[in-house]
């Protein structure tokens, strides 16, 4: 079987872009993008339920869709997504060929499948168990099913990734060592590896009791193992949108990263100790002693922690740096103001950095304490928390990075180009305004994955306070007008996709690459250029620093004030 | 060079860090160091911290167990219609001090506890079925609530007054229907 060989080069970026590795490129974000499309319409209807006013579902609808809205976004649509950065992070970003083309299709059709059995189980009605499908509570045998295929393929999907890796390597397409953006591709597919073992570890056991050849399965065990892979799947994502903001950093601003060291220690970090951090989901369980807790939680000593408040300096660092030395140096933020705000792949990325940090990192942080966790253990403040982290963090990052993926890889002019520049914008503010509100509620004690916290009916119901009830009412319109910004998301991204106006490049061919050879690099066209080395100023970030320092006092002041109100409740121990 | 190219210097690892960088991971890493260290010293000296008590235990020894404290202090009963259901819970009123057990199961807490402000309880909490979750309004403790191990938590009222207990871990159908009172009287 001949291997292809064909490449062309980018005339916007200079990048080498292999045929195979394009396809299927572009076939795992369109997957992608149409498992957001149901995960946003189910989102809609979640927000409007929650939003008492509304109340739009019955109950068995709300939890059958609550359901659905976690595994099309947090797994489908989001590993679908990551499977295309990882193909662009090894293959195009090395110019090197696709490893094993056919078998990255395999991956790709076994994961579709995975995806479709499992919304199948779940719209069949009797599978709303959430997300996390927490034993003894069972699901239809399909909803394991679906998730073990979709891993399978997912996994087959990174060691194609890494096998790339090595083909890149033995056929001396690029010199030294791999990019930073590769770099932290590489630490999310290894934590992909041992997030997906895990996985099999308990949905497997899980799929065999469901179709009854095992006979029990402990529930405290099963939240220990699922929690591994639940929360290190989290972890994927982190890794993976921390180096979409080194990308976009690069590709918009030809940013050179602060150190090479320091991030790349920063992401091996991540690597040695996020797997760890699934233990905060247990801290308000029995069995489990504090001292484990303590250790596990405080992802041994915080280093985890350390590692994303590393990548908030050096990103908006290096893009500071790279501003300066383009002459934006007056005052500490002229090179802030003077960034391209109408670009939404800017945009997008930095508000994904803000909300990510400000918002997902300190709440994050503070749920992860073993005593603060008691305030907050399955409060709606948990999906406020995963909403600024997973929602504005990753996907954010992931709508900006797709503005530049449309005319790299598509091919494509984006279409409706206002709407693509406000588009960041609306989805970020809902979404912000869903997360911060979730969060206010939560802290009044409002459960998550509840239908009705009115208790309509009920006598021994709980009235809670009028501004929770106002907090879940922001809530709801913050929810409407981030699935407004998803919907214009989707919009841009179908239509420049399917009608959008093709980028014609004259004398455009296909270059067979000689046997074992990527083609020559071409000179990088001058606008794209990378700045040259920096360095000569020893202090070259004064703004990113006053910026670390609001969020270091923002971060201290939180976290006190959340110790200050522990203190107020009944003593207990 | 740029972050989606290889680094500029081959022997990156040995470039000089910036200042900048140094100062914010020095700064970062005291900050997890206090963090952690907050942990241990709210066990020492923080009053709300969770036990590290619990069981392996079945169903029914801890509904026998239950329904022993039931027989010996209860002090009324209560009805509460909940939907088109009337439910009748019999309100229990243990010495201070003692052991009080709390069942949960799909989708009620039972039975109905009494306590009294300003005393200390040893409050066990199992489910008899699936996942719950014991989450006290508007105090807002929340505990995770497994079946098969009966955690044991020493608990001290402190206002007396009606406190809601609710369900906040989903346990199906009628999740949201689950809950109960907690009474916490004046100390005689």
């Amino acid at each position: 079987m001949a291997i292809n060989r064909m490449f062309r080069t980018c005339p916007m970026t200079g990048l080498r872009v292999h045929e195979s590795a394009e396809a299927l490129i572009k076939a795992n974000a369109v997957a992608a993008v149409v498992f957001l499309l149901l995960g946003g319409i189910l989102a809609l209807l979640v927000a409007l339920t929650r939003w008492q006013a509304v109340h739009l579902l019955p109950p068995d609808w709300f939890y059958l869709v609550l359901t659905g809205h976690g595994l099309d976004m947090l797994v489908f649509w989001i590993i679908f997504f990551e499977i295309a950065v990882l193909y662009f992070a090894s293959s195009i970003l090395l110019g090197c060929r696709l490893a094993a083309p056919r078998l990255a299709w395999f991956a790709f059709f076994l994961m579709l499948a995975g995806g479709i059995i499992n919304n199948y189980a779940v719209f069949r009605g009797d599978s709303s168990v959430m997300f996390t499908s927490y034993a003894p509570m069972g699901a239809h045998p399909t909803f394991y099913l679906g998730l073990i295929l979709f891993a399978v393929g997912a996994l087959i999907a990174c060691f194609v990734f890494f096998g790339t890796l090595v083909v890149g390597k033995a056929e001396h397409t690029y010199n030294g060592s791999v990019p930073l953006v590769t770099f932290g591709a590489v630490t999310a597919a290894i934590i992909a590896v041992f997030t997906i073992a895990t996985g099999a570890i308990i949905l497997i056991p899980t799929f065999l009791w469901s179709v009854g050849l095992v006979d029990h399965i402990d529930s405290l065990m099963y939240r220990t193992v699922w929690w591994a892979f639940g929360h290190s799947s989290q972890q994927i994502n982190v890794a993976a949108h921390v180096s979409v903001w080194y990308a976009v950093a690069a590709i918009v601003f030809g940013a050179k990263p602060m150190s090479e060291k320091v991030s790349r220690g920063a992401f091996l970090l991540y690597i040695l100790f996020l797997q760890l951090a699934s233990a905060h989901h247990l801290l308000a369980d029995p069995g489990l002693t504090s001292n484990w807790k303590i250790f596990n939680t405080s992802y041994a000593m915080y280093l985890a922690v350390l590692a994303s408040m590393v990548h908030g300096l050096t990103v908006p660092g290096s893009i500071e740096v790279a501003q300066r030395r383009k002459g934006y140096t007056k005052g500490l933020f002229e090179w802030l103001r003077k960034a391209p705000w109408g670009n939404p792949v800017f945009s997008g990325m930095f508000m994904s950095l803000l909300g990510f940090g400000f918002l997902g990192g300190i709440s994050g942080v503070i749920m992860g304490t073993e005593q603060l966790n008691l305030i907050i253990h399955n409060t709606i403040y948990v999906p406020g928390h995963f909403h600024a982290t997973v929602v504005i963090g990753t996907t954010l990052a992931f709508m900006a990075v797709t503005y530049f993926v449309i005319p790299a890889i598509f091919r494509r002019e984006v279409s409706f180009p206002k709407i693509a520049q406000w588009q960041p914008y609306v989805f970020g503010i809902g979404m912000t305004m869903l997360a911060v509100f979730m969060m206010g509620a939560g802290t009044l004690g409002v459960p998550r994955r509840h239908w009705d916290i009115t208790f309509a009916g009920n006598a021994l119901g709980y009235e809670f306070p009028g501004t929770a009830h106002l907090m879940m009412g922001l809530m709801g319109i913050g929810g409407v007008i981030a699935v407004v910004g998803g919907a214009m998301y989707l919009l841009v991204v179908v239509h420049s996709v399917f009608l959008g106006r093709r980028i014609e490049t004259p004398g455009f061919q296909r270059v067979r690459a000689v046997e074992g050879m990527a083609p020559i690099p071409v000179p990088q066209p001058a606008g794209a250029a990378p700045q040259a080395h920096g360095g000569a100023q020893a202090w070259g970030a004064p703004g990113t620093f006053a910026l670390a320092m609001v969020f270091l006092v923002s971060f201290v002041l939180y976290y006190f004030i959340n110790w200050k109100y522990l203190a107020t409740v009944w003593p207990l121990k | 060079m740029s972050a989606i190219q290889p680094p500029e210097h081959r022997i990156w690892w040995k470039q000089p860090v910036e200042p900048l960088e140094i100062t914010w991971i020095v700064v970062a890493f005291i900050w997890c160091i206090f963090m952690f260290l907050m942990m241990p010293y709210w066990h020492v000296f923080g009053k709300q911290n969770l036990a590290n008590e619990a069981y392996r235990t079945t169903p029914e020894a801890y509904t026998t167990k239950t329904q022993a404290m039931v027989d010996k202090h209860k002090v009324r009963e209560e009805k509460f219609k909940v939907g088109e259901a009337e439910l009748t819970i019999p309100v229990v009123r243990p010495p201070a001090g003692s052991d009080v057990y709390l069942i949960a199961r799909l989708w009620q807490w039972w039975p109905m506890l009494e306590l009294e402000s300003g005393q200390t309880y040893r409050l066990h909490l199992m489910s008899m079925d699936w996942l719950h979750g014991f989450s006290l309004q508007p105090e807002n403790i929340n505990i995770e609530v497994h079946p098969g191990y009966e955690h044991i938590l020493t608990v001290q009222p402190t206002t007396p007054g009606t406190y809601s207990i609710v369900c906040n871990e989903y346990c199906g159908i009628n999740h949201h229907t689950m809950a109960s009172k907690l009474y916490v009287v004046a100390k005689k």
